[in-house]
């Protein structure tokens, strides 16, 4: 039962063939079987989780306001606040902290009747393509051991992957829901900016942080969307405007959608193998009545350095609260504040972290902020206009989530610019705060690999469609890793 | 060589708003440490803040005041440092690209009127407030606790052009903005409980020199008359460094109460800096320009269009329009009492002479008093119908004062009626003719001035309580009978 999506769920719930506890119990049963080879939880709730299922039968028996996620069990990324639950976001500096409230989209997934099994594991405060930089234990791939999930929703990716939650949600800075969405092989939805309230989500990059979806096929995607989006006032950055029922984008026909391919995603930097995924990719695309063209976006050149400016720097300024004067961990026995503020930030935060405090300080310091910062502003906004004019012509964006597929652990971990630079492909998407998807598109010596479409600000029915298009006519998100 | 005087000054003032400037809770003041705090004002992870509309409306009612121009769109941006009394270790305050610009307030100093520029106005978070055990500051203290009630008060940054020419001229500055702000009613700018506060930067220059000479940055100036000593301490500091052919070091000066001198704190050097930039939780500020127009319309009558309407209008004289208006809520008390249809010339002497002297005895605002508007309004009837005498109204208004009960009824109480009956006055009248034959006969020989001494022994024998106005006719009529 674990191994089925939320919409099957659904139905075997609605018929009342199965119970949410029965379905809670089967996914703690299977969690707790792998779990001790994948990691991929931070916390594990079972005890709330069994009483928010039985609270799901109710609402299910009495049918009290059922929704398509009343006793369904997800995993919360652990960036995400849960009122009363450890909320660590992988950082030695928030080991303890149990925040006083929930984030919006905890609350709303709460409300809609999902069970919330646990929290899950990232890259520190987000920082990373692979999850190795948590600073509380890694995670592994569910299709290999050997080999890192992505990052940074590593964590709720692998979980969705090995079946230890039927679905989950991640948060994408510059690719941290596709990536470890293509890494092992489920689907991965970021957002267009604004959609989805940000209110709660521990900021890394607030101008960049989006919440989305991670879950095993499109329909559950969309069933995830509908409950995630819409306007919040406790965020001032959300968007106020209707949202359309997701669900209902979901159409098996593509014909005449007119679909670019970026040129600069299929050159230098990317894994032959991956390459010829795409090439297939796009004949299937074509055979459905899709239009192909090829779309040059030359500004991608310098979306990685533009991204690494503006992030930290953002970064920078959203980590000064970690401090040890409030909550979260302090230093113990410094003599004055500036040593408890250093003893504490120091022995709080791993390496990446410190990395990106230093970058993002230098950028926005007096002397360099015109020459860094403010001039990375002004490429963000030369790329998102490259977008535009990319968009002139086509509905949709294609290209691969990723470089290459799943890398080993350790292989890229001491040398940061290439974990910085095998993002290239999901960067310039948050720059421009468009949505894009990333679904299994194919395999590299069992290893999944992702194919990424981009569309233009809010036209995540769009996206949607061509993902649910393709997911139908094609079979590669019904291959499963053996661990399950 | 003569030197000229340059101050501009960076002023603080503590919007009256209910709530704080981020998020919902109180900012009200004196409540237990800790108290009116929430997950945003405290800096938990994953919050976001959301601008508060009054705070910009009462920003706005400021800029105009000071007749600036509203910026069509500002941002708000981060200034990032360290301090445990700042919960996310960076303000949010307006650095580019500020709420209102290029404004200026007129002050009259030595009877010159002189029109100070306004550079910017902007808004902003207060911090919270530490409480330390064993020392004065953070540093060598045992123990150090935060209260974060005032964290994320509302502020407004009001900064001058270096327009100001010397320290008597920062301080009326300061004086006519605090009246200006309480006036508008954006702030209760009392300087002595920091709900306004203020910084000046000053330097000197050879007069008719058009680039300005290096400046330092006063600090702690925290009553009108320490802003005029610590900025008149700089200035000699100034001179004297300067005639001595030395240079003056850019720095942030601490303003000392006791010793009235100032001490170097840090210098450009060791300054800050901030790492200010836009803060992206927010997104830019623009007021509709129809908003704007409606704040306009409702800021009301200033202090200079009250003072013309009470002489032109009213028949009040200058002085009289100045101390009433000296204290808005004097003026507000008077108008209270116009809207009751009081005579305004008579509202206002008594407001001006027996109930400021009450108040001043007693160390009390005209707030504190249970005396309203419409007490003094029917006292002032009671006087214009004959009903008290104004002697009488004297006595009644201190006992009213007092224990705060109403006029009739201090009148009843006391039998302080007028007596404006006729038959009881003629006959107290005939006695008072009867037992002064002297004036009586020089009245009848047409010395009629003498009458005022017969209508006193009436009003003697009456302990004040007759009408004058009766009193003198039926006098007249008695007088001419034989
Ligand atoms: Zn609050």
């Amino acid at each position: 039962m674990h191994k089925k999506t939320a919409h099957e769920l659904n139905k075997l719930l609605a018929k009342k063939e199965s119970s949410s506890q029965e379905l809670t119990t089967a996914v703690f049963a299977h969690l707790e079987k792998v779990e001790p080879k994948i990691q991929a939880f931070v916390t594990v709730t079972k005890e709330e989780a069994l009483k928010q299922a039985k609270a799901a039968d109710e609402r299910l028996k009495n049918n009290d306001n059922v929704t398509p996620l009343t006793g369904i069990p997800i995993a919360i990324k652990d960036n995400m606040c849960t009122k009363g639950i450890l909320t660590t976001c992988s950082s030695k500096i928030l080991s303890n902290y149990k925040p006083p409230y929930d984030a919006t989209v905890v609350e709303k997934l709460k409300a809609a009747g999902a069970v919330v099994v646990g929290k899950t594991n990232l890259d520190e405060f987000a920082m990373g393509s692979s999850t190795e930089n948590s600073g509380l234990h890694k995670t592994y791939n569910p299709w290999d051991l050997n080999c890192v999930p992505g990052g940074s929703s590593g964590g709720s990716a692998a979980a969705v992957a090995a079946n230890e939650a039927v679905m989950a949600t991640g948060s994408d800075t510059g690719g941290s829901i596709r990536q470890p969405a293509a890494f092992c092989g489920v689907v991965g939805l970021k957002p267009t900016y604004g959609l989805v309230s940000r209110y709660g989500l521990v900021a890394f990059a607030s101008s960049l942080d989006q919440i989305g979806p991670l879950t095993k096929d499109v329909t559950d995607t969309a069933i995830m969307l509908n409950v995630l989006a819409g306007h919040d006032k406790k965020d001032s950055t959300s968007v106020d405007r209707p949202v359309p029922d997701y669900q209902k984008s979901l159409v098996n026909d593509i014909k005449n959608l007119r679909i670019g391919i970026i040129k600069e995603l299929l050159g230098e930097g990317i894994e032959p193998k991956v390459k010829e995924s795409i090439q297939q990719t796009m004949k299937k695309f074509e055979e459905l009545g899709a239009k192909i063209m090829e779309v040059s976006l030359p500004t991608f050149a310098y979306a990685v350095a533009t991204y690494y400016l503006i992030a930290p720097a953002e970064a920078s300024s959203n980590l000064g609260r970690y401090d040890g004067v409030k909550y979260g961990q302090r230093s113990p026995n410094s003599p004055d504040l500036l040593t408890m503020y250093n003893n504490t930030r120091a022995e709080g935060f791993g390496p990446e972290v410190k990395r990106r405090i230093l970058i993002g300080t230098y950028a926005l310091s007096a002397g360099y902020y015109d020459a860094f910062y403010l001039k990375a502003l002004k490429v963000r906004t030369v790329i998102k206009n490259d977008f535009e004019r990319a968009f002139q012509n086509c509905d949709l964006l294609l290209s691969p989530t990723t470089t290459s597929a799943a890398f080993k652990v350790g292989e890229k971990s001491n040398d940061p610019l290439a974990m910085y630079l095998s993002d290239i492909a999901t960067i310039p998407v948050n720059l421009a705060g468009l949505p894009a998807i990333s679904l299994p598109c194919g395999f590299i010596d069992n290893l999944p690999i992702g194919l990424q479409l981009i569309g233009k600000a809010f036209a995540e029915e769009t996206l949607l469609r061509a993902a649910f298009t393709y997911e139908q006519n094609t079979d590669w998100h019904k291959r499963k890793p053996s661990i399950i | 060589m003569k030197y000229e005087t340059v101050i501009g000054l960076e002023t603080h003032a503590q919007l009256l708003t209910a709530s704080k400037m981020f998020c919902s809770c109180s900012t009200k003041f004196g409540n237990r440490p800790n108290t009116n705090i929430c997950p945003i004002c405290t800096g938990q992870p994953g919050v976001l803040p959301v601008v508060n509309k009054k705070a910009i409306e009462l920003a706005i009612k400021t800029a105009l005041v000071l007749n600036c121009q509203i910026a069509p769109q500002s941002i708000f941006a981060r200034k990032n440092y360290f301090y445990p009394d700042l919960p996310k270790n960076y303000q949010v305050s307006q650095y580019e690209l500020p709420l209102a610009i290029n404004g200026y307030l007129e002050i009259v100093v030595n009877g010159e009127r002189r029109k100070i520029g306004i550079t910017r106005v902007h808004l902003e978070e207060d911090a919270g407030k530490l409480v330390h055990k064993g020392a004065a500051r953070i540093m060598g203290s045992s123990e150090s606790l935060v209260d974060y009630n005032r964290t994320g008060t509302p502020l407004m940054e009001i900064v001058t052009e270096p327009d100001i020419r010397s320290p008597l001229e920062a301080k009326v500055f300061m004086e006519t903005l605090q009246h200006l702000l309480q006036f508008i009613q954006v702030c209760d700018a009392k300087m002595e409980e920091g709900s306004l506060r203020c910084d000046g930067n000053i330097s000197i220059r050879p007069l008719g020199a058009t680039k300005l000479g290096t400046k330092t940055e006063v600090k702690n100036m925290n009553t009108f008359r320490g802003i005029q000593k610590a900025l008149e301490a700089e200035e000699v500091r100034h001179r004297e460094v300067i005639a001595a052919g030395e240079k003056i070091m850019q720095e942030t000066r601490y303003f000392d109460e006791i010793t009235e001198t100032t001490k170097a704190m840090r210098s450009k050097e060791e300054a800050h800096d901030y790492r200010y930039f836009p803060e992206p939780d927010l997104v830019p500020l623009e007021p509709e320009a129809d908003w704007v127009e409606s704040i306009k319309l409702n800021i009301g009558e200033l202090p200079e269009q009250k003072k013309s309407r009470y002489i032109a209008a009213l028949g009040l004289s200058a002085e009289d329009a100045e101390v009433l208006l000296a204290t808005p809520a004097l003026a507000k008390y008077f108008e209270a009492c116009l809207e009751l249809k009081a005579p305004a010339k008579a509202a206002a002497n008594w407001l001006i002479g027996d109930i400021t002297a009450y108040l001043n005895e007693h160390e009390k605002t005209i707030t504190e008093i249970n005396f309203l508007p419409a007490q003094l309004a029917e006292m002032l009837e009671m006087i214009e119908n004959g009903a008290i005498s104004g002697k009488i109204a004297k006595i009644v208004l201190t006992e009213a004062l007092a224990i705060g009960k109403e006029i009739k009824e201090i009148v009843k109480e006391k039998g302080l009626t007028q007596v404006s009956d006729e038959g009881e006055l003629v006959k107290i009248i005939k006695e008072v003719i009867a037992n002064n034959p002297g004036p009586v006969t020089q009245y009848r020989q047409g010395k009629t001035g003498i009458i005022g001494f017969l209508v006193g022994q009436v009003m003697k024998a009456t302990q004040g309580r007759a009408n004058p106005r009766l009193v003198n006719q039926l006098l007249g009529k008695e007088l001419s009978k034989n």
